[in-house]
């Protein structure tokens, strides 16, 4: 018997808790697959956020650390610093990485730390309830924008991916989405050019995920892609955003 | 007024905007986001200001400036939030301002759990950030009280120029019982001090950046005034068959109810058990503890933690009588356990 | 204190376990009783099971927590499994047996069996099943009494229109009937 599909090496058996529909299952996949692929498992290093993915400790098959809300950067650092050969990757929310943890994002990018990050942008707060994000867009209503989001009030949301690509530091920078699977394909392929470029020892790179939330959304899964295809993407464009070549 | 059934967190909430807050800067954080949501919903509806900051850390130094202008104002977060907030209670206790700050409190240390926990005694009453400062720290043990506190609060902040935290128990955060809301504040005491634009007068300054020693001396002894005064006026407790206790119990917030219905059952088998909850942690009801103290032959102190408010409790016993100690954390104990362990005890000691 | 009661009711998130505590909360606030309601929160959430521990009592409630409920509402067979074994000895056991089917495995509890969802979809209501279930228990065991509770319909369900409460009201009574009918 031929196999034609298996579960990676870098995910465990573990049974996640995530909710029906829920697109971290397809994160850590493609996370998992491209670890494989380039035989790193046992030389990767990852760090969780403080997020619906806060128990992501139990579903990669490698070394991971948990860290305190948006410090996962930070860690990274130091771990890197002492371990440069590791492949060392964060996984981050939008309140981890976009609201408490900006400075550390930020900082990293511009130190140009040799690591990676994975950031699922679903413009809400999962694990805590479905409060509003620095990534929420306009109109869009959270419980705490539960008059849909004002600029007045709350501002403008905010372009991760492109901020951080103006940083000399950051190496690789880019946009994908999991809503249909010729995009689930492209965000695979961003994923590994990331990795590569963390290996090649060029820099900071970071690919930023939209990603969906059908419980905090109130949307079934379906039209949980949907919506992400009709608002999300023409606020966050998909792409490159920074390509450093060695 | 009518009685309405109220979520602990959002009574506290109503509490708040009773009393005149009229802003609240936070960030969503297990067990306290209601707290958050409630004014997301309500400010807009009542011309008060509602910030989602981008952290814990920037919420307080947000609470430093609205209370520097002299309005009221608040936070709510748990205990990781509040430890991101030390550096900025240091600030806002030197530089003398009113505020709220809740912590709807978890079990520790680290990311922790999200079940209710008392082990943030000592961040709240020892200062938890740096320097030679109080906070003044209520512990409510009913969802009335979480209405009810919040509004003590804004008016002893405003009377001490002290900020003022209220501590709760995540599960006080998180149920629902009836309330009986409040009438409005509508009178508020003048803040001269206020940097709200200096038409008409001398300029103020709010800092805490005291460079002369002999300056930093004195500072800190006017604040140590303050602090004595409010120990000498401010200290409470309620009781519960204290008068003829042999064993007095010790225990605040949720864990006082907990251990008044163990009580009873005790009393049923004849031993002489009281309880003494203290509601302010700060100024610690020592006065009480003392009084109990000449009469009682042992204290015991429940928490859900490993013993932190146990040391307040042997300050101020002051080694007359023995002071044991039980408690959980992460699990509740029960009243049934609770009252196992006073009978234990009572019967070693012959109570 | 010992008019202390203390019913827990679990199911999957979204079957309407909170909102059905809620409902006896209100009935018994209604009915001059002293009344707290505690649900499961935070990230226990996530992955859909809730529950939620309504305390009654004529005086002061002391613990609005027990890890032994004398009373469970049992809606699904995960809050079977997760609950049968913390009830109180010789506690009461409510199971909606449209979504639980296996045996019990403790013999001292008194058991109340009810098929919700079949007599809701019966109803031509598939909504209803929670105020079915809630009418049979509250007629069984008169943690509150069923009249106090329809007295207090109108406040309980403040805001809602009209057919909605008529609807709520006809599944109630339904419920009721069962109750006498059955147990």
């Amino acid at each position: 018997m031929k196999i034609v599909a298996r579960r990676p090496q870098s995910l465990t058996r573990a049974k996640t808790h995530y909710c029906p529909g829920c697109t971290h299952g397809i994160i850590h996949r493609l996370v998992a697959e491209c670890i494989d692929e380039m035989n790193m498992r046992e030389n990767t290093i990852g760090i969780c956020p403080v997020g619906c993915s806060v128990l992501a400790y139990n579903y990669f098959n490698f070394d991971m650390l948990e860290a305190a809300h948006g410090r996962a950067p930070a860690i990274a650092t130091g771990i890197k610093r002492i371990l440069p050969e590791r492949c060392v990757l964060t996984y981050q929310g939008d309140g981890d990485l976009a609201s408490i943890g900006m400075a550390e994002i930020v900082h990293a990018s511009a130190r140009g730390e040799n690591i990676t990050v994975v950031f699922v942008n679903n413009t809400i707060y999962g694990m805590t309830g479905g409060q509003m994000a620095p990534t929420t867009l306009l109109g869009q209503v959270t419980t705490t924008s539960p008059y849909g989001r004002k600029k007045e009030e709350a501002g403008y949301p905010i372009r991760m991916a492109e901020l951080l690509a103006t940083n000399e530091g950051s190496a690789y920078i880019s946009r994908v989405a999991v809503n249909n699977p010729a995009n689930v394909i492209k965000a695979k392929k961003s994923i590994k050019k990331a990795l590569q470029t963390q290996m090649k020892g060029l820099g900071f790179s970071l690919v930023e995920v939209l990603s969906t939330c059908p419980t905090n959304w109130g949307l079934g899964p379906i039209d949980a892609f949907k919506w992400l295809e009709e608002n999300m993407i023409p606020y966050y464009p998909l792409g490159e955003f920074k390509i450093k070549e060695a | 007024m009518e009685k309405v059934l109220m979520k602990g967190n959002e009574a506290l909430a109503e509490g708040a905007l009773t009393a005149g807050c009229v802003a609240f800067f936070g960030y969503p954080i297990t067990p306290s986001s209601e707290i958050a949501e409630y004014m997301a919903r309500k400010f807009p509806l009542l011309g008060g200001t509602f910030v989602q900051a981008e952290s814990e850390l920037a919420a307080i130094n947000m609470v430093y400036g609205g209370a520097s202008t002299g309005a009221r104002v608040m936070t709510a977060s748990s205990g990781p939030g509040i430890s991101l907030k030390s550096e900025g209670i240091s600030f806002i206790a030197e530089a003398e301002l009113p505020c709220l700050i809740v912590n709807i409190s978890r079990g520790g240390p680290g990311l922790g759990g999200i079940q209710p926990a008392q082990s943030d005694y000592w961040q709240a009453t020892r200062g938890g950030g740096h320097g030679d400062y109080h906070i003044m720290v209520l512990a409510p043990s009913s969802v009335q009280e979480m209405l009810d506190f919040a509004m003590d609060a804004f008016d002893l902040a405003d009377k001490y120029r002290i900020p003022v935290m209220i501590m709760a128990e995540g599960t006080l955060g998180q149920m629902m019982e009836p309330v009986i809301p409040r009438a409005k504040v509508t009178h508020f005491i003048d803040k001269p001090w206020a940097v709200n634009g200096c038409k008409g007068r001398a300029p103020n300054v709010v800092n805490t950046l005291h460079l002369s020693p002999e300056f930093l001396e004195h500072r800190n002894h006017v604040l140590g005034e303050k602090y004595s005064l409010i120990k000498a006026n401010e200290q409470k407790a309620a009781t519960f068959l204290t008068e003829d206790a042999d064993l007095v119990v010790v225990a605040f917030g949720l864990m006082s109810r907990i251990v008044k219905k163990a009580i009873m059952e005790v009393r049923k088998k004849g031993h002489k058990v009281g309880l003494i909850r203290p509601i302010t942690l700060w100024p610690f009801p020592e006065e009480e503890i003392r009084n109990a103290a000449q009469s009682a032959k042992m204290f015991l102190a429940v928490e859900i933690s490993m013993g932190q408010m146990i040391d307040d409790v042997r300050l101020a016993v002051n080694g007359k009588v023995p002071v044991e100690f039980y408690g959980r954390i992460g699990m509740i104990p029960s009243p049934e356990e609770i009252a196992g362990q006073i009978i234990m005890l009572a019967e070693r000691e012959g109570f | 204190m010992d008019s202390e009661k203390q019913v827990l009711f679990a199911g999957f998130g979204g079957q309407g376990v909170l909102s059905m505590g809620k409902f006896l909360t209100y009935a018994a606030m209604g009915a001059g009783k002293n009344v707290s309601w505690l649900p499961s929160y935070g990230a226990e959430m996530r992955g859909g099971t809730a529950n939620c521990l309504v305390t009654i009592a004529d005086d002061e409630i002391s613990s609005p927590l027990t890890e032994h409920p004398g009373m469970a509402i049992i809606l699904n067979q995960p809050s079977l499994d997760r609950f049968e074994e913390k009830i109180k000895p010789n506690g009461t056991l409510v199971i909606n047996t449209s979504l639980v089917d296996r045996p019990l495995v403790r013999d001292d509890l008194t058991v109340f069996k009810i098929p919700v969802n079949q007599i809701a979809d019966d109803m031509g209501n598939s909504h209803a099943a929670n105020m079915i279930l809630l009418g049979a228990c509250l007629q069984k065991t008169n943690v509150v009494s069923t009249e106090q509770a329809l007295e207090h319909f109108e406040i309980i369900f403040k805001g809602k229109k009209q057919s909605v409460i008529q609807k709520n009201k006809e599944a109630f009574l339904v419920g009721i009937e069962y109750a006498k009918n059955n147990w």
